[in-house]
């Protein structure tokens, strides 16, 4: 009789441990998460504040002013970043389409488990020493720094991004699509580009996006492929291409060969210089940059999770 | 017919034999299936030839260096010097600062992931999942070079420095671990610890996204079979889910392993890049990454380039097997529980 009592009473001490435990840990969990916030919003934050007295109209239509100085604008880093990045799509979002419309029609051959498995491995490849291949690829070449070399660099760090999201995308759609096509006697090809590319085509565009945020944020890679220009103005380079009466070739020859800036790179060399102008006109940089990249990815994500929820 | 008997006469074919021939092309292209079929399978190509392709290119690129240097180059025990005047070249505190800052890095990141996916995947009220599965990923698709200039200008002062302090008073005091965590940490709070936690914040995100994926991918028959036996949510998580999803999460944090270990920028505007600095977490280093970040643009040395590239093939090289074995882990959690 004891002995009964004496273990009711312990297992209840149990069974209160436990849900003590319960309690404690799954608030651990939670814990963590707001911990992990923190960073988020102080930096958000911080840069917003910070950043956001330097921003003004100047500030994106004039190239930068002389070091010490105040004043001075990045225009030449939100052309360059432009420039590179619109080549860097040009670049990989064509092969990377097909690369996907393989993956999802050729489901388990021997090359798409090698196309999947690479495109994992890319994804993981470091963006320095993608970085370091465009340089001996490209600039030991052509034996200069050019906007072409930091395009290409940025289309190869795009690459993995646009096949995995279209390759989801593409496997969305459902097969009575593509089988009605070629039932009807339409050649693959065309079924593809007509009917099962259009059917992704909100999609893929959100994986783009996705790429393009990556790619506008990636500073390494272009260290040593573009390296940086402080006087990159394409409204020049055209109006001095006008006045030499040279050809539209000659212009975008111009444009994508020389050295070019980018928003990340100005803000690394900013933020590292002894000129206190510089290093605040860094905050408006990040500013620009942050926004820009979480817009693009906020807006793919809640784009891509609404897509989801309507096929299913 | 007469026009058809000329025709012959200088050469030009006849629409009737033209005909046969163009059909016959037309089939063998089957409109144009062939030639859509190549493009595709040409592009997949291009994928798996780039990484073969990026590697063998650093690796003829970096020969001078591996000629000059061998083993050594990468060996723990040999003369640590980095001296572009003197041509002498020598990795290994470029990799160990490599290795301990994300080695650091992951073992403070993996507590708060775990915690993260399974708040997210087991626990979260339903209207707030969405809104906190973006602010994690916000955290991970905040560029590098901003956490580097947040890094620098907010994070090492407020919280970096103060920390060091506290490591140096502590551990630092403590005869065996002096040589890893004594001596003063630099004002300006440059140090490796600086990289450590930088990268900590920035990899959390990578390893909490993947495992809440894992967790996310366990049947709910476990969980019900776990309740139904009594055991309260937490035990439930910790006896049933994770030891399930163990192989899967593992494979996470490889991933943000190799995560860490390539991250360039952030790291190399808080890590103060020297050479020297002896093993202490407190002073400044370099990584792998930063060292070429900081250094590929201004070599003019062949032998300079061509070192920095060979560290180029170590992160290459040391990225590529991480992520393999990451990816073969993650892969075989979702094919089991797919089998299942």
């Amino acid at each position: 009789m004891a002995q009964d009592i004496f273990s009711q009473v312990n297992l209840q001490r149990v069974y209160r441990r436990r849900r003590l435990t319960n309690k404690i840990m799954l608030g651990l969990t939670g814990l963590m998460l707001v911990l992990a916030l923190i960073p988020l919003i102080w930096i958000i934050v911080y840069v917003l504040i910070k950043g956001g007295r330097h921003i003004n109209l100047d500030f994106f239509i004039h190239l930068p002013q002389p070091m010490g100085t105040t004043g001075g604008g990045i225009l030449h880093a939100i052309e360059g970043s432009l420039v590179m990045v619109v080549l860097a799509s040009v670049f990989s979002i064509p092969p990377a389409l097909l690369a996907a419309f393989y993956l999802t029609t050729h489901e388990s051959t021997p090359l798409a488990s090698a196309i999947r498995f690479s495109t994992d491995l890319l994804a993981g490849v470091p963006s320095i020493t993608v970085g370091l291949f465009g340089y001996a690829v490209i600039v030991l070449a052509q034996k200069h720094y050019s906007a072409l070399a930091g395009g290409v660099v940025l289309a190869i760090i795009m690459l993995p991004v646009v096949i995995r999201s279209a390759e989801e995308m593409l496997k969305l759609v459902p097969p009575d699509l593509r089988a009605g096509s070629l039932a009807l006697g339409a050649p693959e090809w065309k079924t593809a580009i007509k009917v099962v590319l259009p059917a992704a085509a909100e999609g893929i565009i959100t994986g783009i996006m996705l790429g393009v945020a990556r790619a506008t944020g990636e500073t390494a890679p272009l260290l040593f492929t573009a390296l940086g220009n402080d006087n990159y103005e394409i409204g020049k380079m055209i109006k001095q291409g006008i006045e030499h009466n040279q050809s539209i070739f000659d212009v975008l020859g111009r444009i994508f060969e020389q050295p070019a800036d980018a928003l990340p790179l100005t803000l690394w060399k900013y933020a590292q210089q002894p000129y206190p102008e510089r290093v605040e006109q860094s905050w408006a940089v990040a500013l620009v940059l942050m926004l820009f990249v979480l817009s693009l990815n906020i807006l793919a994500r809640v784009w891509i999770a609404r897509r989801r929820s309507a096929l299913q | 017919m007469a026009i058809n008997e000329m025709k012959k006469t200088i050469g030009i074919s006849t629409t009737k034999e033209r005909f046969p021939y163009q059909k016959k092309l037309a089939t063998w292209l089957q409109h144009g299936d062939r030639i859509w079929s190549l493009l595709l399978w040409l592009s997949g190509l291009l994928v798996v030839i780039l990484v073969a392709w990026i590697g063998w290119r650093l690796w003829i690129e970096s020969a001078p260096s591996r000629a000059e240097f061998g083993w050594e180059f990468i060996s723990p025990w040999a003369k640590a010097s980095w001296n572009p005047a003197l041509d002498k070249f020598q990795a290994w505190p470029s990799i160990y600062g490599s290795i301990v800052t994300s080695v650091i890095a992951i073992f403070l990141a993996v507590p708060f992931s775990v915690g993260i996916a399974i708040f997210l995947a087991e626990l979260s009220p339903p209207n707030l999942r969405a809104p906190l599965n973006y602010m994690v990923e916000m955290l991970a698709a905040i560029p590098s070079v901003v956490y580097g200039l947040w890094g620098i200008y907010v994070f090492l002062p407020l919280v970096v420095v103060p920390i060091g302090q506290s490591i140096e008073a502590t551990l630092g005091q403590i005869p065996g671990l002096a040589i890893v965590a004594g001596g003063h940490i630099p004002v300006s709070g440059l140090s490796r610890l600086a990289a450590a936690l930088i990268l900590t914040i920035m990899i959390t995100p990578t390893i909490a996204a993947v495992s809440r994926d894992v967790l996310l991918a366990i049947p709910n028959s476990q969980r019900e079979a776990s309740a139904a036996l009594g055991a309260t949510q937490w035990e439930t998580i910790w006896k049933v889910l994770i030891p399930n999803g163990l192989s899967g999460i593992l494979g996470a944090v490889i991933l943000g392993f190799g995560r860490a270990i390539g991250e360039t920028m952030a790291v190399t505007m808080v890590i103060g890049n020297t050479t020297g600095g002896g093993y202490s977490i407190l002073k400044p280093g370099y990584t792998m990454a930063s060292i070429i970040a900081n250094e590929f643009a201004e070599a003019v040395d062949a032998l300079h380039t061509s070192a920095l590239i060979e560290i180029g093939i170590v992160l290459f090289f040391l990225t590529l097997i991480l992520n393999a074995i990451a990816r073969w882990l993650v892969w075989r959690v979702k094919k089991q529980v797919m089998g299942n």
